[in-house]
């Protein structure tokens, strides 16, 4: 960190009471003692509710921002408690955990603003709450397990915190994506359960170091280690989206949106993903995994999802799916940062963790604005959605061209890291791969955005014409916004922020400078 | 005699029994009374093992052979406080589920006279005593199942008994065969008695005689009518506690006399998986809730016999632990989740698992204590399930025996997918009728169901001190 930071960085640290050994556990305590809360109040005490939600959610953010910087000052955290002989429950706070902690918390808050908009009127809040509660709770776990028994208790939880919400409408078809979403994860979980029952056999530990902690299994039995990458990799594999394991994702878009935003940004495909990463750095050691030869697969894996998801995303006229199918693809070039085994890769693979975050989570709050505002769902029926809501297509269209990886947009210095890293590596396919997947991605980004900002609204007609004269012909002076700012805000504040990651991306504490600061210690530099 | 804590829990809820049935009026209070006073010498007994690691008291101060001893050891004493700690959060349960006044009337006899029975067994040490205490326990628990007076739980009452009786009877054949041969009864004269083809056959028909009252498949044919006819708070003890005895005695029984050699162990095992897959299949096609609750004992009681014989005859000792925990694990979420499904049945009016959805009226509370007891009963974590899994398939996976792995994973699999029939009924409601009522909130009846879900995931973090303490007193290997 820079020399004036570094005085600041003094006066806090004094300002600040000493230290809170147990403060990782306080911020996971937060979201789980709020659930049961959520859970009894009334559905008629809305505003109670929303005060807790957003108490809560704000109190998470000050906290890791409180443990984000006790943990630049050096401040080790280590919780540990015995659950059998040997077996630990252990919670850390390392640089890589601090990273997706502060992705869930910050997203945490904007999707619960945008929730309570979202969903201020509709039946069953309290549960939904109460099961959004646990969901992040779960997520914090994930992040700061400090080994893969811990990671396995919170990846189970997320689970079944979640599954209550895909079947949020309760209609068959959020059943049956309910099914599914739990068929496909349940079954992850179980294979997670053997990976880890087998570290546990095999190696005596299941702790995450830095560097591995599989020299002497990959010595003995290289057969043994490389099935039990497959196993770790593929159940993680599962929630990542991986091709084969990917089918869940779109079918699970029935949720609402706020749940969409949930799973595709801040919850279950980066628990995935993030499992992968703790399992390739810190159970086997990139090193090791490399000499194991299983990097390379993941690596061809990981693209051929790349290329797969954009393409599936071309062919959906659903707004939700093609989001989705593009998920399936940019949640992987994380898994291929990872597999690169380059640390300028991984560089660009965590700093991705974040960004994809920002970027997707704004373009689901987008299209529940679309849905909700103008009953709008389909591509095809997104001619002139710009002018008529403006805020909404604006955040929409900033987090489209990151995707597609505008310079100097987030998308961007993600793709950028990961190309040097290709380079770097050796894989000059890798660029290829890029380059590919970005016009895949501007050819289903891009004519979205030219029929929101560039064709006329069509003539209304039948049911959405009552829903357009009516906010037209209103009693209120002026035309009334489809959405409120509950709604409209949300996705405005995390553009800004997609602008902001990228453009300011060497700031000190900027998602990418605590990446650089990750990477090292993975890598071990 | 100076009263002590293991007299004290035997002879209390036999007093207590006695006084309920005679005053049929105070049955509630006497029931509630003994109940907790039982739970307050287990407790006390509790402490004394951990200061001692186990005790031993010699009835009217004669000791075996002649006279009846007790001993307490940490399992013992863990399997006294489980029974009573869901014992009296049953009966806190039943306060409320017993609308009618007959059938209070007979509940807390009968269920003061079973846990007499159980404490009995968990504090006997010899093998005639075992026999007299199975036969109390049956005499009460059939009482119980009947209880609810529906001609379906007659039916299965009856079947029930004869079950219990034929299971007795093997059991005590057995009993005499040793007298036969050792001429001696207690645990010190099983372990010093010579091996010979008499005592084998001895072990034989004491074994299938517990295997019939535990209802291992296939001979959990009288279990699930049983089960899922009577009333919620005799279902939850007969479902979370009776089956628990005859187990306690197996494993007691084959530490003491050991079995002969590895088949047979396999074979208990290959038992158990035959419980599991055909228990679930059972579990899928279900049609009533409580139907459903009863074959998932069927799934659990084979799982503690995989935990059993995991690892062969090497890992023996090892193994008895992990079956120990799946145990009490499954005592407190069974126990947990037949009340709450009572509680379902109360509120909705029936427990038919199709129509669930179609229902305006939503236990909230009741549902969720399900969930959470489901989520033991499946091995999810952090709960005292997930570990008994985990001790389960890490001994199996450790000794190589991948079969042991992959019979608990299909298990695991199958009980998402039966358990979840249920969830998606909680969950929907778009094939309803008319306007949803709001959320019931919770009532009183809802804290002790709800009580014992909680501690069913919770005491899974106290795995760890739960472990050494069923280890205080060696009860896996030592002389007794």
């Amino acid at each position: 960190m820079t020399d004036g930071l570094t005085g600041l960085a003094a006066m806090l640290n004094g300002a600040l009471p000493g230290d809170a050994p147990l403060l990782p556990l306080f911020i996971l305590l937060t979201s789980l003692l709020a659930s049961p809360i959520l859970f009894a109040l009334p559905e008629s005490a809305a505003r109670l509710r929303t005060g807790i939600n957003l108490g809560v959610a704000a109190l998470k953010v000050a906290l890791v921002a409180w443990l984000g910087f006790k943990v630049s000052q050096g401040v080790i955290y280590d919780i540990r408690f015995t659950m059998l002989p040997g077996l630990e429950f252990k919670l850390q706070a390392d640089p890589l955990a601090i990273l997706f902690v502060s992705l869930s918390a910050i997203l945490w808050l904007i999707t619960t603003v945008y929730s309570v908009g979202y969903l201020e009127r509709g039946p069953h809040r309290a549960r939904f709450f109460g099961f959004f509660s646990l969901c992040v709770a779960a997520t914090v776990g994930i992040a700061m397990a400090g080994n893969l028994f811990t990671f396995l208790i919170f990846y189970e939880l997320l689970t079944l915190a979640t599954y209550p919400l895909v079947i949020h409408r309760g209609t068959a078809e959020a059943l049956r994506a309910g099914r599914i979403y739990l068929i496909y994860t349940l079954c992850g979980g179980l294979v997670l359960l053997l990976g880890t029952l087998g570290l546990w056999v095999l190696a005596g530990t299941t702790g995450f170091v830095p560097g591995g902690v599989l020299e002497g299994l990959v010595a003995a039995h290289p057969l043994a280690a490389q099935a039990l990458f497959v196993v770790l990799v593929g159940a993680l594999g599962v929630k990542a989206a991986l091709v084969p394991f990917h089918a869940w994702l779109p079918i699970a878009m029935v949720a609402p949106a706020p749940v969409s935003a949930l799973l595709h940004a801040v919850a279950v495909v980066k628990a995935g993903a993030f499992g992968i990463m703790r399992v390739v750095y810190e159970v086997f050691g990139i090193e090791t995994a490399q000499a194991l030869g299983m990097t390379a697969p993941l690596a061809a894996l990981a693209a051929v999802t790349i290329i797969f998801g954009s393409l599936k995303a071309i062919t959906q006229d659903d707004i939700k799916k093609r989001l989705a199918y593009s998920t399936v693809s940019q949640v992987s070039y994380i898994t291929l940062g990872v597999a690169l085994a380059s640390p300028i890769a991984a560089i660009g693979a965590l700093a991705h963790l974040i960004h994809q975050g920002l970027m997707k989570i704004t373009m689901f709050m987008a299209a529940g604005n679309l849905a909700e505002g103008l009953g709008v769902k389909k591509v095809s029926e997104m001619d002139g959605t710009g002018r008529a809501m403006p805020g909404t297509m604006l955040a929409f269209s900033a987090a489209a061209l990151a995707m597609i990886g505008l310079p100097p947009l987030a998308g961007f210095v993600s793709k950028w890291y990961l190309a040097q890293g290709g380079l770097d590596a050796g894989a000059v396919w890798v660029v290829a791969l890029l380059l590919g997947s970005s016009l895949l991605n501007a050819v289903y980004f891009l004519p979205m955005l030219h029929r929101a900002w560039f064709r006329d609204a069509p003539e209304p007609t039948g049911e959405r014409a009552g829903a357009a004269e009516g906010a037209k012909a209103g009693t209120a002076p002026g035309p009334r916004p489809p959405v409120g700012w509950w709604l409209a805000g949300p996705p405005i504040v995390t553009a800004l922020m997609v602008l902001a990651v990228g453009g300011f991306a060497n700031a000190p504490f900027s998602p990418l400078e605590w990446t650089r600061f990750v990477v090292a210690i993975e890598y071990q530099e | 005699m100076t009263p002590d804590a293991m007299s004290l829990a035997l002879f209390v809820p036999l007093f207590g029994a006695i006084a309920a049935f005679v005053l049929p009026r105070a049955a509630s209070v006497i029931g509630l009374v003994a109940v907790l006073a039982t739970c307050s010498a287990v407790a006390w007994l509790a402490r004394e093992v951990m200061a001692e690691g186990s005790m031993t008291v010699a009835l009217g101060g004669w000791a075996p052979p002649l006279g009846i001893a007790l001993r307490a050891d940490g399992l013992s004493v863990a399997m006294l406080a489980m029974t009573g700690a869901v014992g009296l959060l049953v009966s806190l349960g039943a306060l409320d589920a017993l609308r009618d006044a007959r059938q209070r009337q007979y509940f807390w006899p009968l269920w003061l006279l079973l846990l007499t029975g159980m404490n009995g067994v968990y504090l006997s040490t010899d093998i005639f005593n075992l026999y007299v205490m199975i036969e109390v326990i049956a005499l009460a628990a059939v009482g119980l199942t009947v209880l609810s007076g529906t001609r379906a739980a007659v039916q299965a009452g009856l079947e029930y008994m004869y079950a219990s009786i034929l299971g007795a009877l093997l059991f005590l054949l057995g009993v005499g065969f040793v007298y036969l041969e050792a001429g001696r009864l207690d645990f010190a004269g099983l372990i010093a008695a010579e091996p010979s083809a008499g005592l084998s056959a001895a072990l034989a028909l004491m074994v299938v005689g517990l295997l019939l009252k535990t209802a291992l498949f296939p001979l959990h044919f009288w279990l699930p009518a049983a089960h899922a006819n009577a009333t919620a708070p005799a279902s939850a003890l007969l479902s979370g506690l009776v089956v628990k005895a005859a187990l306690y005695i197996f494993l007691r029984l084959t530490t003491y006399m050991p079995l002969p050699d590895e088949i047979v162990i396999t074979l208990i095992g290959a038992l158990g998986a035959g419980a599991v897959l055909w228990g679930g299949v059972q579990a899928l096609r279900a049609e009533r809730l409580k139907m459903l609750v009863a074959w998932s004992t069927v799934v659990q009681i084979g799982l503690i016999f995989i935990a059993f014989a995991r690892a062969g005859q090497v890992g023996l000792s090892e193994s008895w632990k992990a079956a120990a925990l799946l145990i009490l694990a499954h005592g407190v979420a069974k126990a947990g989740m037949f009340l709450a499904a009572g509680r379902i049945r109360t509120e909705v009016g029936h427990d038919i698992i199709a129509d669930l959805d179609r229902s305006a009226i939503r236990p909230t509370l009741a549902q969720f204590t399900f969930a959470l007891a489901a989520i033991s009963l499946i091995g999810l974590p952090p709960s005292l399930g997930f570990i008994g899994k985990w001790s389960l398939m890490e001994g199996a996976m450790a000794a190589g025996y991948w079969h042991w792995v992959v019979v608990t994973m299909i298990g695991t699999l199958m009980s998402v997918a039966y358990f979840s029939r249920v969830f998606a009924g909680f969950l929907r409601f778009d094939r309803m009728k008319g306007e949803l009522a709001e959320h019931k909130g919770w009532a009183i009846a809802d804290v002790a169901p709800l009580t014992l879900a909680f501690a069913a995931i919770t005491l899974g973090l106290m795995a760890a001190p739960i472990l050494s303490f069923i280890e205080l007193g060696y009860p896996f290997g030592a002389v007794p």
